[in-house]
């Protein structure tokens, strides 16, 4: 069975080394020195590998059942979901007064992290109810929160986001799912919701859905979507659960991975609602998440990457497998372990150099949102605006990628289920589509977030590269990791320049790049974030730091995804350069 | 009645542990630490008495380096009310022997007075199994060892003990010194909201000077070596050869 455990000491190295997070102003930072994080991480990485990891194959094995309307998830998750509840997770960063602890975004990251490598289709059903409580937060009454978040936060009712459709995903204008008024203020809402995650189960009492549904009045497209909160029991005055609604599972689908994740096929025929936030806002209210989610999504990706490499390594250091050419290490056994071949060397650095760049990126993007949130920092939430397509379609795209490759390393054993390398690249594979297909993350990024704020963001992104690599001027040490930041940066701007000059005339030419561009500024933020991880083990090993090799590794590993990876971003000019033409040139008729 | 469990600081059950290249001891330096595994259950069963209202505070100490307070901590997540840490090391690689320890504790427990010591059977790292009995007879109270089952009746407890063949219920006057095994209980998890509260419950720091205990070892390390790794295994033809092969080659009948 594979194994899990939480990579605690790098999550403290980049929320203390490198993020220095109680030296910022941003409120609560001050509050999470060393040892706070430390026994946060700590008991959440018990959790993780003792109760959530052990159930990560078994579930994916067994998966979920619909029988008589009712469905069950596999054997142990109920009692893990239990341990899950009284341990609080879930009100990490949730207000105080529905029960939450409060603490900042990028704690909740962190742990999120550690909980989503465990058992991610586990993870889902707490995922998803955070997702919901944060648009209850955001738009909801009063008398909404005080109805449903106090038991959502401690996790007795779970909730779910219910936009797909049968033949509507990304583009949600063409809901059919109506919301009718109805004399005392609700609604009565009738369609078929599909691929509701989480969309019911048996790890709570109740399961509050946000509905996004046309009410009458609003016009055509995302503009007459309004969203809905529709709870499975409603909710009586006294808060106790009153009548089932007319809402229930039409069947659950079968699908490629987080089998332990029911995702349901929703049926509303005139199941009671009540409006959330303003009336046809509801594409709106939903933007305003988005960040959120889809970092959330973003995280999963690189999340089960590290799973993936934890047991790659192990592995690798197991299997006897040919001789190291340069000179038998072990010579009284029939073969060498395979970590000694460049080759698996090489898969191995690709996926550590992946995850923990990953790891940095997401968490400085989560504390990006901290500042926004926390801080009311306007320029921090243009930033991460930015940054949320590429951590989402960037980090899904590599952490699948990785996934596989950890796979490659088991060589056949990797492709039997029975080991479990092959259950991580079917999870991972779901993160690359739902909460926006990276393309569409491509073209939310090329098409929307380069030019916002007249393109404010991302020059002030250029600028911080600049700066970044400025402040490392004449530092030989330094140099493995500026000079090809430096390089990247430049074909960043360039690609920019190029979309800037065809765009206009033939928009074509920016979408056929956009995925590239994606991919590229992948990179240049990995490049980012590895030259700042480099700067912060310099500064602890010249400050004389204990464990040298822990900050020894943290630079082979940077200057390996400098070296390796960066290379990439000329492919990507490139391709961008080659404008519309190589793309668009057959006719559809022709293929 | 007040509850003392001491709690020691040893290198993560799940780390794979390595020797030092000069044989003197086992590499400790940035590897995981974490409370003994024996101690958590003693710190469970002193919450779970104070939970029954056979307690009214939990104080659990720990000797050694200052990191443990780290350990210390955990255990006011899990519910203990209260921390002493009596720092004796600078090194990690310092291990403070039974006696010193049983000393140190004696010294704890003269001040605190508590009712009941609870304490690990033995702790994972160097398996001594001797504070808990060395301090019963420090302080001339009973002890009961290996507990699978506490029960306090008034001024007695009964005891469950794990021995070889079976189990075996004694009576002990209180206050007394009772070491816990594996199977008195499964500790629980720190909650967020209680590793929250651990912060702001107390925790004293003292020094073994402070208490007048001499931590110099009195044990020398003679050698550290891995234990051998499992040779392959055999395949016999029949049960009368592995009856001849348990006889004379393992001599275990
Ligand atoms: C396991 C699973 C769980 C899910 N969970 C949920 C959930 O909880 N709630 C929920 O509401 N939904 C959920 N979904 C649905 C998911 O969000 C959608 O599948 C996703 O948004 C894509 O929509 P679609 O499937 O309709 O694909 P389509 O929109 O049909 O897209 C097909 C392809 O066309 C591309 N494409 C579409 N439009 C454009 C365009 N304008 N420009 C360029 N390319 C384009 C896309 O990138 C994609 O590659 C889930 C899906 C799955 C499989
Ligand atoms: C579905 C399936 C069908 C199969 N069908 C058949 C069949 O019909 N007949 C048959 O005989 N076999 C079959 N196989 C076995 C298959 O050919 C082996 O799994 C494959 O050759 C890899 O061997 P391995 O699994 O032992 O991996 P390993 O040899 O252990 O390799 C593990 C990893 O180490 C790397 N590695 C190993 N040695 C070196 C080296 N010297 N230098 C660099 N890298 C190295 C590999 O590239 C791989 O990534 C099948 C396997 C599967 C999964």
């Amino acid at each position: 069975m594979p194994v899990y455990i939480a990579p605690t000491k790098d999550m403290q190295f980049l929320l203390h080394d490198v993020l220095r997070v109680t030296e910022s102003d941003v409120a609560g930072y001050a509050d999470i020195d060393r040892d706070m994080t430390g026994a946060i991480l700590d008991e959440a990485g018990k959790l993780a590998t003792d109760v959530l990891a052990p159930l990560n194959l078994s579930g994916d094995q067994e998966g979920c059942r619909l029988e008589n309307g009712v469905v069950t998830t596999p054997k142990g998750f109920k009692e893990a979901f239990e341990a899950l509840k009284e341990g609080g997770w879930n009100g990490l960063d949730l207000p105080e007064e529905f029960g939450g602890q409060n603490l900042p975004y990028v704690m909740g990251t962190a742990v999120g992290e550690i909980f989503v490598s465990a058992n991610m289709a586990f993870n889902m059903y707490q995922g998803l109810t955070h997702g919901a409580i944060s648009a209850l937060l955001a738009h909801g009454s009063q008398g909404q929160k005080e109805t449903y978040l106090p038991k959502m936060v401690s996790l007795d009712w779970t909730g779910t986001m219910n936009l797909t459709e049968p033949h509507c995903g990304t583009d949600l204008g063409q809901i059919r799912t109506k919301a009718e008024p109805q004399d005392d203020g609700s609604y009565l809402i009738t369609g078929q919701k599909i691929f509701i995650s989480a969309g019911d189960h048996d790890l709570a009492d109740n399961v509050i859905h946000l509905v996004l549904a046309k009410a009458p009045g609003g016009g055509e497209g995302t503009k007459g979507i309004s969203l809905f909160v529709v709870p499975k029991f409603l909710v009586n005055e006294d808060g106790s659960l009153g009548d089932r609604n007319a809402l229930s599972v039409g069947k659950i689908e079968e699908k490629m991975g987080i089998h332990a994740n029911a995702t349901c096929v929703m049926n509303y025929d005139g199941a009671k609602g009540w409006l959330v936030g303003e009336l046809h806002k509801g594409m709106r209210n939903m933007f305003t998440m988005m960040n959120e989610a889809r970092m959330g999504v973003g995280l999963q990706g690189y999340a089960v990457a590290e799973a993936a490499y934890q047991n790659a390594l192990a592995y690798a250091k197991d299997r006897l497998q040919g001789r190291d050419v340069t000179g038998a290490k072990e010579p009284d056994k029939a073969a060498d372990p395979i970590i000694v071949h460049p080759d698996v060397r090489r898969m191995l650095m690709d996926q550590k150099s992946f995850v923990e760049g990953a790891r940095a990126f997401t968490f400085w993007g989560a504390s990006l949102i901290d500042r926004a949130h926390r801080a009311g920092d306007k320029d921090a939430d243009g930033l991460v605006s930015l940054m949320t397509p590429v951590i989402k379609g960037f980090l899904t795209d590599k952490g699948f990628e990785g996934a596989v490759q950890a796979q490659q390393v088991w060589g056949g054993h990797g492709y039997i289920e029975e080991g479990g390398m092959s259950q991580f690249a079917r999870d991972a594979r779901i993160a690359m589509i739902y909460e926006g297909a990276n393309g569409i993350q491509a073209l939310d990024l090329v098409g929307r977030k380069l030019a916002a704020d007249g393109g404010k963001h991302v020059m002030a992104f250029f600028e911080m590269v600049k700066a970044e690599c400025k402040a490392h001027d004449g530092d030989e040490r330094m140099k493995g990791f500026t000079d090809p930041l430096k390089a990247a940066s430049k074909q960043l701007q360039a690609a920019g320049m190029f979309f800037m000059q065809n765009g206009m005339k033939n928009p074509n030419a920016a979408l056929a790049g956009s995925y590239d561009f994606m991919h590229l500024m992948g990179h240049v933020c990995l490049g980012l974030m590895w030259t700042r991880m480099a700067k912060a083990a310099h500064a602890a090993l010249d400050a004389g730091a204990s464990d040298r090799d822990f900050y020894e590794a943290k630079l082979a590993t940077g200057r390996y995804y400098m070296a390796r990876q960066l290379p990439a971003c000329a492919m990507h000019l490139a391709r961008i350069e080659s404008g519309a033409d190589p793309v668009m040139a057959l006719d559809a008729e022709a293929f | 009645m007040k509850v003392l469990v001491p709690v020691k600081r040893v290198i993560d059950y799940n780390v794979k542990v390595r020797v030092k290249a000069d044989g003197s001891g086992v590499d400790l330096a940035n590897v995981k630490m974490s409370m003994n595994p024996f101690d958590e259950i003693a710190v469970e069963e002193a919450i779970r008495l104070k939970e029954k209202g056979a307690a009214e505070e939990v104080v659990v100490v720990s000797i050694g380096v200052k990191q443990a307070q780290e350990t210390l901590r955990t255990a006011l997540a899990m519910g203990a009310d209260r921390a002493i840490l009596v720092v004796a090391a600078d090194d990690v690689h310092q291990d403070i022997e039974p006696l010193a320890v049983a000393k140190i504790l004696k010294a704890v427990i003269d001040e605190e007075q508590p009712g009941l010591v609870l304490a690990g059977k033995q702790a994972i790292d160097n398996d001594m199994n001797a504070t808990g009995q060395m301090l019963s007879a420090l302080l001339g109270w009973s002890q009961a060892t290996f507990a699978s089952k506490l029960e306090i009746e008034g001024d007695s407890a009964s005891v469950t003990r794990e021995v070889d063949g079976g189990l075996q219920t004694i009576k002990v006057k209180m206050p007394c010194v009772v070491t816990v095994d594996l199977r008195l209980n499964e500790p629980r998890y720190a909650s967020l909201p209680n590793i929250m509260k651990a912060k702001k419950k107390p925790l004293d720091e003292k020094t073994a000077a402070d208490l007048g205990v001499d931590v110099t070892p009195r044990l020398t390390v003679v050698k550290t070596t891995e234990p051998e790794g499992r040779k392959a295994g055999i395949k016999v033809e029949s049960v009368d050869e592995l009856i001849k092969k348990l006889k004379d080659e393992a001599g275990v009948i």
